[in-house]
């Protein structure tokens, strides 16, 4: 089966067929199926009416589900999305950026996806569209582990909605890889940063990726940063990162995952402070 | 059925909607400039413009193709931006082996249609997605720079006599930016049956087989499945005839994971779909030993009962008397290091095809070896050599592993036993899993030098995963003692090594045959003993330089052309000047640590003591047109430019009259394998040889002497000597045996000598040599290594084509960074182009290549070769940065983050 739904109503009435995939930018669905047929039935979301583009809404922003990481870098956003844009710069290639989707990144819920981190930061919730209507939930309850998400059969992800960052909101990414271009991410660190009119941090949102299962957000580091006047990363210690459980793969060891994400979660914070 | 335009003309085309566009274009559409290069996005190879923008084409549903515009390689030369990308790809030797061509051009045309005049950042990054084996990236982006200025200086032909030394563009180099180069992929027929392969998925298994008539007829278009059974000849091969014992389907077990064991043959179709999962087999799991120390416990299961002991061979070379030397000299270091399995990573995974010929066997194949490929072949066939005609396919990429037999066998059994044609074509992993790799060594390594800085002894022992089978192995382990002093006089030396048997993918020719992993050992330690006398570790060096009157460890005087003190002088301006500027910057930087570090080289062209010679023909057509028969196959290196070039200068006549008949075993006369360094001097002699032969058979025909003039005038040859002057009608003159009125045929074999059982000898007639200096910066909280800048110096001999010896060097030092910092290939795991990383565009600094021409008397015009010798020492230099910027010493390469930040703290204050 390859279906290619033109409506929402279409694409999950075809998602409830068994063993359905979802398929988009096609960035993972390939590379999952070298040298093996791709069997699986398949639903085509490119076409569906109204998933891509980047808009404003009363309460945030909304992105499509399939707009692209180059939608997303060409948007006219405000500064509390540079750390995610500073993340599609950095998703694979410009070939891959030109296909992959935001939700295509959340759904195959790899631990080292780009997309998690910055948008953990910014509080993103998951639109979820099924028959029987639409929900919303967090991202951080949407994604629930190793390449494992809350989609049930027959649900697609219409949108990732982002609440109104307050006017001060600052954000950075630092991605960690053994090569320049085209490289997963051995560790990621994404940071949000408001200050108050005296320059103290009112309020921070950290988040990590590739050290866990699933990205997570550090909320006792968060907590610490509040009145922070000078560099947040020399607040940032290794117990702040106990919620971390970083594994051994070829990219690198657990215990060097460890040690670089107090780095790359203070360089984060400090690039979202603006204080370099 | 979808529909869309392709270059601006409307297609249609009924391929099913998930299929990946590269394969609707390659496939169903015949337009072969597209690549596949991984089916993952991880490689661009396949980079086409959709409505304008890059995407992999291998990733897109060919449903999606509905309505697009896509524009391909073919189609750019309709647009000016497309052919000025295509003209500067040329003239700046852009393209090498060229398979990554087409998706560089399509990736430079979307940026130069977002961006007129880009930065050399944004243009890096523009092609980071497109990964490239053969050109380190340089001139790449000088080319798409070009491009975007429009300003492309294209060499003219040299004049007559004036070939060598031109710095022209590649001879070959049309097809390749056209997108029109066939490789192995490219030109299967399309009424071939597909070969798909049944391997182990465990590093050591029994095997037993099910029903496979049931599974045949439960698969529609499967016609037949080939084992062990179905070999006719022996089921064995390997590149050096004596050591040969790999199975083409292993027999009673599998030794690696990876290791084929059955193919299923079918229409191309049926292959496709097919689920290889499905195939009846069953595995019984038996305990493997995968590293050197597992192999060698003298519990460890035995690979091959007639190596005891999992060792395959052991070689020794020694001289002097090493034990005093390092009992009695003033200064000593000692070092342990480790390197690992090394992937080729060309971007063109294996592929060819067969067919059969009456009782012949044809197999159109990408390989660097087409003479032992039809040895080999014929004895798994039972056939006589000549009754298998090889063909090499364009290459794309090479580096020492398509020296080896891949699909060759396959097609071959299955186009005879079927009578119908048989293609294969490797998915990525299943090269990653099965083709040979480059030794990981454990070495130990004791060093003396007296006060004065006089290096006295070394003793090192180096033992070398060869996986499970011997392929290069013993080249391996013979060519390492000979090469592990350096280029450095050593007169109390002892090397041993061995060649150890594993449960891994065999280990085979990988650019420097081991001589890259003992310079890591070997500079290294140069650097210590440099610091324990205090002397600065260039000069060090300087001091110790081989000379045209110093023997080598094996005894070997030169006599001339040992440019080794040449090229590390050449590097002493900008040493002083990086040393110095490192420590002024890591002054005031904490963080930020940089560092210079140099290494030097040597490499023996060709086989180590064995013969291998090389046969080039050259004849004169009727038309006044020459024909060089030049069968060293060009797998980017440039043999079909710089052969020709010699070939022109020795003849006397001009390059622009030379047509190529490339290799080919029923056209061409062995001229060995593509490896070793050897073509352009071994080959390059044969065709000084062929060229000036040539030349005294045309003075012949005029009685003239050697001071007169040739030239060609269409048909008329005409011989100019002082004042006389003679035409000669080629149309009335008779014709030979290959149809020319004039032909010569001349072999080269290098003089060697074989070595005795101390290892003292004359292994090779000629060496290259050469020395990098690397400028690093090290994030030390993550240990991040930045190459800032490397500055390559190379004793060449003789510059053949400059642009191509620069392609070499740039290339060359683009695999030593990724050897340095980045590859490392775990048998079982990362089986792909995203886990095994090689560099991109964006983690290749500036090189600055310094040409020493110091000629050797054995070299055509002095040549020597580059090829290998250009990876050799950026490695180590690299290392001895990261010392000289942190003080920490890498004993275990890759120098991930991860084990930086480990040496960091291990480091002594």
């Amino acid at each position: 089966m390859y279906a290619r739904p033109k409506t929402i109503e279409e694409a999950t009435r075809a998602m409830a067929t068994e063993g359905a995939l979802a398929v988009s930018g096609g960035t993972d669905v390939y590379p999952a199926h070298v040298g093996k047929p791709l069997a699986r039935p398949l639903v085509d979301l490119s076409r569906v009416a109204g998933l891509r583009g980047i808009t404003q809404t009363g309460d945030g922003y909304r992105f499509g589900a399939a707009s692209t990481w180059t939608d997303i870098l060409q948007a006219p956003l405000p500064r509390a999305f540079n750390g995610l844009k500073a993340a599609a710069r950095e998703v694979g290639s410009v070939q891959i950026q030109n296909r992959g989707t935001i939700a295509g990144n959340l759904c195959n819920a790899s631990p080292a996806a780009d997309g998690v981190p910055p948008l953990l930061s910014l509080d993103a919730r998951v639109e979820i569209a099924s028959a029987t209507g639409r929900r919303v939930m967090p991202l951080s309850a949407f994604i629930t582990g190793y390449r494992r998400t809350a989609l049930a059969p027959g649900e697609i992800v219409t949108a990732v909605l982002v609440p109104k960052p307050a006017p001060a909101a600052r954000s950075a990414f630092v991605k960690l890889g053994a090569r320049r271009y085209l490289v997963i991410s051995i560790l990621m660190a994404a940071a949000l940063v408001e200050k108050d009119a005296q320059g103290r941090i009112a309020r921070a949102a950290v988040a990590v990726g590739a050290a866990s299962p699933v990205a997570q957000r550090l909320p006792a580091l968060e907590a610490d940063l509040i009145g922070c006047g000078g560099r947040p990363s020399a607040l940032v210690t290794p117990r702040h990162l106990e919620v971390l459980s970083p594994i051994d793969d070829v990219r690198a060891t657990a215990a060097y995952r460890q040690e670089a994400a107090l780095s790359a979660v203070g360089e984060a914070l400090d690039l979202a402070a603006g204080q370099t | 059925m979808i529909s869309f335009e392709l270059n601006g003309t409307a297609v249609r085309c009924d391929a099913a909607p998930a299929t990946r566009l590269s394969e609707v274009l390659r496939n169903r559409l015949g337009h072969k400039g597209t690549k596949s290069g991984c089916d993952a996005g991880d490689c661009g190879a396949c980079t086409v413009l959709i409505d304008g923008e890059a995407a992999c084409a291998c990733l897109v549903p060919a449903a999606q193709a509905d309505g697009a515009r896509i524009a391909t390689v073919e189609g750019l030369d309709a647009s000016p931006k497309g052919q000025l990308l295509q003209r500067a790809f040329l003239a700046r030797g852009a393209a090498q082996c060229g398979i990554c061509t087409p998706g560089m051009l399509m990736a430079a045309v979307a940026l130069l249609d977002r961006k007129a005049a880009p930065a050399r950042e944004e243009i890096a990054e523009a092609l980071g997605g497109v990964l490239c084996r053969c050109t380190g990236y340089a001139k790449i982006i000088d080319a798409v720079e070009d491009a975007a200025r429009e300003a492309i200086h294209a060499e003219p032909m040299p004049e007559q006599g004036r070939a060598v030394g031109a710095r022209i563009a590649r001879l070959d180099g049309a097809p390749k930016i056209a997108g029109t180069e066939l490789y192995g992929a490219d030109a299967i027929p399309d009424d071939a049956l597909w070969v798909r392969a049944i391997r182990s998925p465990h590093h050591r298994a029994g095997f037993r087989f099910g029903d496979i008539g049931r599974f045949i007829a439960a698969h529609p278009g499967i016609v037949r499945i080939l084992t062990a059974k179905d070999v006719p000849g022996r089921n064995i091969f390997g590149v050096i005839p004596p050591f040969a014992d790999q199975p083409v389907f292993a027999e009673d077990e599998a030794r690696f994971r990876g290791e084929a064991v059955a193919a299923v043959v079918g229409e191309r179709h049926a292959i496709d779909t097919l689920d290889l999962s499905a195939f009846p087999v069953t595995w019984e799991q038996r305990p493997s030993v995968l590293t050197i120390a597992a192999a060698l416990d003298p519990a460890a299961p035995q690979l091959q009962r007639k190596r005891p002991g999992n060792i395959l061979v052991r070689g020794h070379v020694e001289t002097g008397d090493v034990e005093a030397a390092l009992r009695e000299a003033a200064v000593t270091v000692e070092g342990s290091f480790e390197t690992a399995f090394v992937e080729h990573a060309y971007i063109e995974p294996e592929a060819g095809w067969a067919r059969r010929a009456g009782d012949r066997i044809e197999i159109t194949a990408s390989t660097q070896a087409p003479y032992m490929d039809r040895d080999d072949t014929a004895a798994i066939m039972g056939l006589p050599p000549e009754s298998v005609r090889i063909i090499p396919s364009a290459c794309g990429g090479g580096f020492g592993s398509k020296l080896d037999l891949s699909v060759q066998p396959y097609v071959a059994l299955a186009a005879w036993l079927t009578g119908r044609p048989a293609a294969m074509v490797y998915t990525r992993p299943e090269s990653l899993q099965s083709t040979t790799k480059r030794h990981p060594a454990i070495m130990r390594s004791k060093m003396a030098a007296s006060r004065d800085g006089k290096l006295l002894a070394m003793d090192f022992e180096g033992d070398f995963n060869t996986g499970a089978y011997a392929s290069w192995g013993p080249t391996v382990a013979n060519r390492v003692p000979v090469h592990a002093s350096g280029p450095y006089a050593v007169p109390n030396y002892r090397a041993n090594t061995r060649a150890v048997l594993t449960n891994c993918v065999p280990a085979g020719a990988f650019r420097g045959f081991g001589v890259p992993q003992t310079v890591v050992a070997q500079e290294q330690m140069l650097d210590m003993l440099a610091a324990k006398l205090g002397m600065d570790a260039l000069d060090f060096r300087i001091r110790n330089a081989l000379t045209d009157t110093a023997p080598t460890v094996t005894g070997q005087v030169m006599g001339d052309g040992v440019g080794i003190r040449d090229c590390l002088e050449a590097l002493k301006p900008h040493w002083a000047a990086l040393r110095r500027a490192a420590e002024e910057f890591n002054r005031t930087s904490a963080r930020l640590k940089r560092g210079a570090g140099v290494a030097g080289m040597f490499y023996g062209c060709g086989n180590t003591s064995l013969p291998n010679p090389s046969t080039i023909r050259f004849g004169l057509k009727p038309d006044g047109r020459l024909s060089l028969h030049q069968g060293a196959v060009d797998i980017g290196q440039g043999a079909n430019t710089v052969i020709a070039q010699i070939a022109a200068d020795a003849v006397g006549l001009p390059l622009a009259l030379v047509d190529l008949v490339p290799a080919d075993t029923d056209l061409t006369p062995d001229c060995g394998k593509t490896s070793a360094s050897r073509q352009t001097f071994v080959t390059g002699t044969a065709a000084e040889r062929a060229g000036r032969s040539l030349r005294q058979r045309l003075l012949r025909l005029a009685n003239a002497g050697e001071d007169a003039t040739l030239s060609l005038d269409g048909g008329t040859l005409v011989v100019r000597e002082d004042t006389a002057v003679r035409a000669i009608d080629l149309a009335a003159l008779p014709r030979g045996a290959h149809g020319y009125v004039q032909c010569a045929e001349e072999t080269f074999d290098p003089p060697t000598s074989p070595l005795d059982a101390s290892g003292q000898g004359k292994p090779y007639a000629v060496y290259g040599f050469g020395a990098h200096l690397a400028e690093v910066e090290v994030d030390t909280r993550l240990g991040l290594v930045k190459v800032l800048r490397v500055v390559a110096a190379h004793d060449v001999g003789r510059a053949i084509n400059p642009i191509l010896v620069e392609g070499q060097i740039e290339g060359g030092v683009a695999q030593g960074i990724g050897m340095a910092l980045m590859e490392e290939f775990t048998p079982g795991r990362g089986e792909n182009l995203h886990d095994y990383l090689i560099p991109t565009a964006g983690d290749v600094p500036p090189i600055e290549s310094i040409l020493v021409e110091r000629a050797s008397s054995a070299g055509p015009f002095g040549a020597k070769g580059i090829g290998e010798q250009a990876l050799i020492p950026t490695a180590p230099a690299i290392l001895n940065a990261i010392h000289h910027a942190t003080g920490a010493r890498i004993t275990r390469i890759p120098a991930t983050p991860g084990r930086v930040l480990a040496a960091l703290k291990t480091r002594r204050p």
